[in-house]
C-alpha cells in the first residue's frame, strides 16, 4: 500500500493517465528521448522544421547577436496580428478614415490598446532593425558567404521604413496628411522618374505622370492616395517583405548557422 | 537546349549523324519551340506590367479645377495680400498699384502651405520655416527658389480668372511674361 504523499504525487498520477486504456489507444507508444527522435520531432513538425535541428552553443549567446532579428520578427508578428484586428473598423475611405480612427480609439474595446500596440510596436521595429544592422555591422556578419543575405536585409529595412511610412497617412489627420505631402514631394527628384528630376524633360514626365503622381493617385494628398497607401500597407509591401525573410532566414542557416565563425 | 549535342567530348554513332546535324543547325524546331514560349511568357508578362503602369494613372482625377474666378480688381484693396482663395485654391492674390499677380501658396520647398504675416510682411511656412517675401522671393530657410506665380488674366465678365495650371518661375525670368501681372 503506497503513502498517501506516493498516491497523489505528480509523476503518479502521470503514470495513471499515460497507462490507461483510453491514452494508449490515442498514443500506442511513448516517446523515447534520443538524440534521434529530438531530430525526428523537429524535422517532422511543419512549424518546428522552421528552426535548426540543433544550434552551437554561441549562437544562443545573447550579447554577441542581440537577437534584434529575432525582436524585429516578433515585432512584424505583432504588427501583422494588431494590424488585421483594425482593419475590422478601418475603412481607408477619405470620408470615413479619421473617424474610424477616433472610432478604433474611444468606442471599440480594446481599440486604443490595439491601435497603441501596433503604434509601438511600428516605432520599436524602426529601431530594432537598425540596431540588427548595426550588429550584423559590428559582428563583421556581413563578410562573405553572408553578403548575399546583408543585401536581402538592406531591402528589409527600406521595407520597414516604407511600412511605417505608408502607415502614418492611414490615421489622415493633418499631420499624416502634411507628412505624406512633404515625403511624396522627394519623389519628383527621382531621376528618369519624377517632374523635378534629372532628364525630366529627356522623358515626357510631367506632373501629372510621374513617379509622385503614381503614388499618390493624383497630384495632391487625397483620398486615392489614402487607399493606395493602404493597399501598399496592409498588402503589397507585407508580401513583399514576407517572401524576402523566408530567404532571410532560410539563407542564416544555409550560410552557417547564427552568429558562428565561419 | 542542344548545346549538348554539339559537345566536341560527345561521339555520336554514324547512323545518327543527320539528327546530330540537324541539331546543331541554327535553329531546329525544338529550338524554335523553346524560343516562342519564352517570347510568349515574357511578351504577356511585359505588355501586362506596361498595362498595370497605366492603370495606375487615372484619366480623371476629382480634384479641384485648375482655373477658378478671383472676383473683380475693384474687390481689393490696393497693397493688400489676400488670402482669401489661399485655403480652397492655395493661391494668394496680391494687389498693387500697378495691378495684381497670383502667388502659388505651395512651399518650393516640400509642399506645404505657408501663412501669410501681414505684420513682418512676409509668408513663413510651418514646416521647415522657410521665409518668402511679398513678391515671392525666397530669402530664408531652406526653399531652393521663389514661390511660383500662376496665370492671371481679367475674363470678359469683369472678373479676373487664374489658372493654376500656367506657372512662371522667377528662376526662369517668367515674372515678366504678359500673363504673370495683370495691370489694372
Amino acid at each position: 500500500m503506497a503513502s498517501l504523499k506516493e498516491r497523489f504525487s505528480f509523476d503518479q498520477m502521470k503514470r495513471n493517465i499515460v497507462d490507461s486504456q483510453v491514452w494508449r489507444s490515442m498514443f500506442r507508444h511513448g516517446y523515447e528521448d534520443t538524440p534521434r527522435n529530438r531530430v525526428l520531432m523537429v524535422v517532422d513538425n511543419l512549424w518546428l522544421h522552421l528552426h535548426p535541428t540543433k544550434i552551437r552553443r554561441h549562437a544562443i549567446r545573447i550579447r554577441f547577436t542581440w537577437c534584434m532579428g529575432g525582436i524585429t520578427f516578433l515585432l512584424f508578428l505583432y504588427l501583422t496580428v494588431t494590424g488585421v484586428i483594425l482593419m475590422f473598423y478601418y475603412r481607408p475611405v477619405g470620408e470615413y478614415a479619421y473617424l474610424d480612427m477616433k472610432f478604433l480609439e474611444f468606442d471599440a474595446p480594446f481599440g486604443m490598446f490595439m491601435r497603441n500596440m501596433h503604434r509601438w510596436a511600428a516605432h520599436a521595429m524602426v529601431i530594432t532593425v537598425w540596431l540588427h544592422m548595426l550588429r550584423v555591422f559590428m559582428t563583421g556578419s556581413y563578410k562573405p558567404p553572408r553578403e548575399f543575405n546583408w543585401v536581402i536585409g538592406v531591402l528589409l529595412l527600406t521595407l520597414t521604413l516604407l511600412l511605417s511610412f505608408t502607415g502614418y497617412l492611414l490615421p489622415w489627420d493633418q499631420l499624416s496628411i502634411w507628412a505624406v505631402t512633404v515625403g511624396t514631394n522627394m519623389a519628383r527628384a527621382t531621376p528618369l522618374m519624377g517632374s523635378e528630376g534629372p532628364f525630366a524633360e529627356l522623358m515626357g514626365v510631367t506632373p501629372r505622370f510621374d513617379a509622385r503622381s503614381a503614388l499618390l493617385g493624383g497630384t495632391i494628398v487625397g483620398p486615392p492616395t489614402l487607399l493606395r497607401f493602404y493597399v501598399l500597407h496592409c498588402i503589397v509591401i507585407p508580401l513583399i517583405a514576407s517572401g524576402l525573410m523566408m530567404i532571410h532566414f532560410w539563407r542564416i542557416r544555409k550560410d552557417g548557422g547564427i552568429s558562428g565563425p565561419l | 537546349m542542344n548545346t549538348r549535342l554539339k559537345s566536341p567530348e560527345i561521339k555520336f554513332p554514324a547512323e545518327y549523324e543527320a539528327e546530330v546535324q540537324s541539331a546543331s543547325s541554327f535553329m531546329d524546331r525544338r529550338r524554335f519551340m523553346n524560343y516562342s514560349g519564352w517570347v510568349g511568357i515574357l511578351g504577356s508578362l511585359a505588355i501586362s506590367l506596361l498595362g498595370f503602369l497605366r492603370f495606375m494613372f487615372p484619366r480623371v482625377l476629382f480634384e479641384p479645377a485648375s482655373t477658378f474666378k478671383a472676383g473683380k480688381p475693384s474687390d481689393y484693396a490696393v497693397g493688400t495680400v489676400d488670402t482669401r482663395f489661399a485655403l480652397s485654391h492655395r493661391v494668394w492674390i496680391i494687389r498693387e498699384e500697378r495691378g495684381f499677380y497670383a502667388l502659388s501658396a505651395i512651399c518650393t520647398h516640400l509642399g506645404c502651405t505657408p501663412k501669410w504675416f501681414a505684420n513682418e510682411d512676409k509668408f513663413k511656412c510651418s514646416c521647415h520655416g522657410s521665409g518668402f517675401k511679398r513678391s515671392g522671393f525666397n530669402f530664408e530657410g531652406p526653399a531652393p527658389r521663389a514661390l511660383d506665380r500662376f496665370k492671371i488674366v481679367l475674363g470678359e465678365d469683369g472678373e479676373m480668372v487664374v489658372d493654376r495650371g500656367k506657372d512662371f518661375r522667377l528662376e526662369r525670368g517668367e515674372w515678366t511674361k504678359p500673363e504673370a501681372y495683370l495691370f489694372i
